[in-house]
């Protein structure tokens, strides 16, 4: 076998002096390109610093001496009861009509925001990832009827749900929690399981077969592997979509009820008062545009990473952007396919 | 070359083995399953394959699928597997060699017949029934990049076998790992790369290593070099007969290559659509084909041997392989072959030692090949003058 001792001695001659190389993961390789996205990175730091603020609130509270639910009616509203401008009896934002910090409850409100975002997100996604999973490797009448089941939870109008248990139950933060992880499993389902599908009939997937390995263990530990971009990459944007829905049921009235703070509920009360106190409007808007961007450019940036397919698709998408604000739609659709997420709209389409 | 060397020694010693063994036992249909395999020689049969048959539901568009036919992959198939020996499995992409291999592998369920190994049945079992004998019989995959999960280490696609079976566990694995990687000529060091960091052959002996990891008796090899060049597959073929030695395995050869067949096996079935065409000892194939497909299929290999490829003339077969969903009646090879009768596509030939065979190997031909009968002239003329 000398032949194969010179091929043997050939590659350790090639690869010794470099080590560094040796065994780069998908997620070293990943963080890699991600580090060098400079819109990504960006949107890492923002998103940190609202978590940074959300878990500081009750200290900034404390700094400023008002409690998130506390009124002043005295100093925090004008004599014809509008809400007080921002900088005036150190309200930094100003304040609602009750009087309340304003500055204050957008802290909170990203509490509940962040906290609804990265529950439901993983709620959703562990049931989306089993469920797929199963659909597609198991496939058959199994997959009908779990396919049936997805088609039928993204048919339905959520809005109408949310409205009805809503009533039912009264409104709370664990039913919106339900509410969303309910409407953002089957997108991610549907996804994992068209991908199954076709990792299932992969020769390796044979081959752990024929050693003996159980249906578990090949969905987990061959199928899983494999899905680990598309997943991310729809858990990282259905963040944001999560939190946009907690602020429209919110806002609503169906979600987070006074005086618990929640932006979505702040922009209602808001809508009465915004002509005569834009801040009250403003700055929690702001505080949900930033938040959404912000995931957004995060999962974008996560997408372009971990399929490198896509990058250059998406680097003459940015500059169409740049260029004239139409491309929006068309680089995103073009930037889609590789990861089969295009076909199947779901959780975006709450936006 | 090793494996034949080896192979050599082992049939003298037990000449019986030569028809036996790793002869083939064939049912003709509506009869008693032939006794081909002597008694004696009985023990060492390791994989024992009896009328196998697998047919895939062909359904049809539309609402409710209803089954309009049936692709006959493998139809009444009948082989033993001699213990420490090789059998060659050869016959164009689509004549169900693969799928035969999957049968007996217990990848997909059988549509009737039975598969035994040491004696023990193992048609259709399931799963948890069939993990010892998983451990018996491991496959090596034709595509090295195929059958490599991408997002997994080497060592972890190699130890899998271990961690299914919880045999050996964290350091006592990985230096199992090592040592196999070692016994089939990578470099230990190379644990924690991933499969794209190999080339073609170096994937293909991860392929091994794994199929090795669990001390199989049998390894069915499904075009395990198809997908080399020429002088990897050199490389990969003396492993694989190296380990043969080493480890005592037989091996279930499939491949589209003669030569490459001729070069490991001890035995040589011939499939043609589904069917068994012919059957028998290496030599006694490759230099005596009686069955006119075998005899066209060597007529098409190229010659290593320039003097004997002036000898040889190539026989041209008409037509493509006709359809498994609605095979030809009678005889499957009629339509193409240039020794057609009427009777051929009447009845269909039994697999049997035909009387004047200086090799007694089996084949299925209501008019075998003589010895000196050209073929490649036949085509042209009158097919009484060709008889």
């Amino acid at each position: 076998m000398s032949i194969t001792e010179l091929e043997f001695q050939a590659v350790t001659v090639e690869t010794a002096p470099e080590e560094a190389i040796q065994g780069q993961s998908q997620w070293q390789l990943t963080w890699r390109r991600l580090r060098h996205d400079r819109m990504a990175v960006a949107s890492i730091v923002v998103i940190g610093l609202i978590a940074a603020l959300a878990i500081a609130a009750p200290a900034f509270a404390s700094l400023v001496g008002h409690p998130p639910s506390q009124a002043y009616p005295n100093i925090g509203v004008n004599v014809n009861g509008t809400p007080v401008s921002p900088g005036t009896h150190g309200f930094w934002l100003g304040t609602d009509e009750l009087g309340r910090d304003l500055f204050v409850r957008i802290l909170y409100g990203a509490r509940i925001s962040l906290f609804v975002g990265l529950s439901t997100t993983l709620i959703g996604t562990v049931l989306g990832v089993s469920v797929g999973l199963i659909s597609g490797y198991y496939g058959g009448i199994v997959d009908a009827a779990l396919a049936r089941i997805i088609d039928a939870v993204l048919a339905f109008p959520y809005i109408v749900l949310a409205l009805s248990l809503a009533v039912v139950f009264g409104p709370s933060l664990w039913i919106v929690i339900g509410v969303i992880a309910f409407f953002s499993w089957a997108a991610i389902s549907r996804v994992v399981r068209g991908q199954a599908l076709s990792i299932r009939e992969k020769e390796y997937i044979e081959a752990a077969r024929s050693l003996g390995a159980g249906p578990w263990r090949i969905m987990f530990i061959d199928v899983l592997p494999n899905l680990m971009a598309p997943i991310l990459v729809l858990a990282t944007l259905s963040i944001p979509t999560a939190i946009v829905f907690e602020a429209t049921l919110s806002y609503l009235g169906l979600g987070i009820q006074a005086p618990t703070a929640s932006w979505g509920n702040i922009l209602g009360g808001a809508q009465s008062y915004y002509t005569v106190a834009w801040w009250y409007l403003v700055f929690p808007a702001l505080a949900l545009v930033i938040t959404t961007i912000a995931f957004n450019l995060v999962g974008d940036g996560v997408r372009d990473a971990m399929d490198p397919r896509t990058e250059r698709v998406f680097a003459a998408g940015r500059k169409r952007r740049k260029t004239g604000s139409q491309g929006d739609q068309a680089d995103g659709e073009a930037a889609l396919p590789p990861l089969t997420v295009a076909d199947e709209g779901g959780p975006l389409s709450w936006q | 070359m090793n494996a034949a060397g080896g192979g050599r020694h082992r049939r003298s010693s037990n000449p019986q083995l030569d028809l036996g063994a790793s002869g083939i036992t064939r049912a003709a249909p509506g009869r008693e399953p032939a006794a081909a395999v002597p008694d004696g020689a009985d023990d060492d049969v390791l994989v024992r394959v009896e009328n196998l048959v697998k047919y895939f539901p062909v359904r049809g568009g539309g609402l409710i699928r209803r089954t309009v036919g049936h692709v006959q992959a493998v139809d009444d198939v009948s082989l033993t597997i001699g213990q420490g020996r090789t059998l060659g499995l050869v016959g164009e992409t689509g004549c169900g060699k693969s799928t035969l291999a999957r049968c007996i592998a217990g990848l997909i369920p059988i549509t009737s017949g039975t598969v035994s190994f040491e004696g023990h049945d193992i048609t259709n079992l399931p799963r948890r029934q069939m993990q010892p004998f998983r451990r018996e019989i491991q496959m090596i995959f034709q595509d090295p990049y195929g059958s490599l999960n991408p997002r997994r280490r080497v060592g972890a696609i190699i130890g899998d076998a271990f961690a299914i079976h919880k045999m050996a566990t964290g350091e006592t694995r990985k230096r199992a790992v090592q040592d196999l990687m070692e016994r089939v000529g990578l470099n230990p060091e190379h644990y924690n790369r991933f499969p794209a960091e190999f080339s073609g052959g170096q994937r293909q002996r991860i392929g091994v290593a794994r199929a090795l990891a669990l001390r199989p008796k049998l390894i069915i090899c499904d075009e395990p070099v198809s997908a080399l060049d020429v002088s990897i597959q050199a490389q990969v073929l003396n492993l694989l007969s190296d380990l043969q030695d080493e480890f005592g395995l037989s091996y279930l050869f499939i491949a589209h290559d003669l030569e490459v067949v001729r070069h490991v096996s001890d035995s040589v079935i011939v499939m043609y659509l589904g069917k068994i065409a012919e059957a028998g000892p290496k030599n006694a194939v490759y230099d005596a084909p009686r069955h006119p497909y075998t005899a066209a299929l060597l007529s098409a290999a190229p010659a290593a041997d320039p003097e004997s490829a002036v000898a040889r003339r190539r026989i041209i077969l008409t037509g493509d392989v006709p359809s498994p969903i609605d095979p030809p009646s009678g005889c499957r090879f009629h339509p193409r072959c240039p020794k057609a009768e009427p009777l051929c596509a009447e009845q269909e030939p039994p697999l049997e030692v035909k009387l004047g065979d200086p090799y007694s190997h089996m084949t299925a031909c209501h008019f075998p090949v003589q010895a000196g009968e050209d073929l490649a002239a036949a085509r042209g003329q009158d097919t009484r003058g060709a008889r």
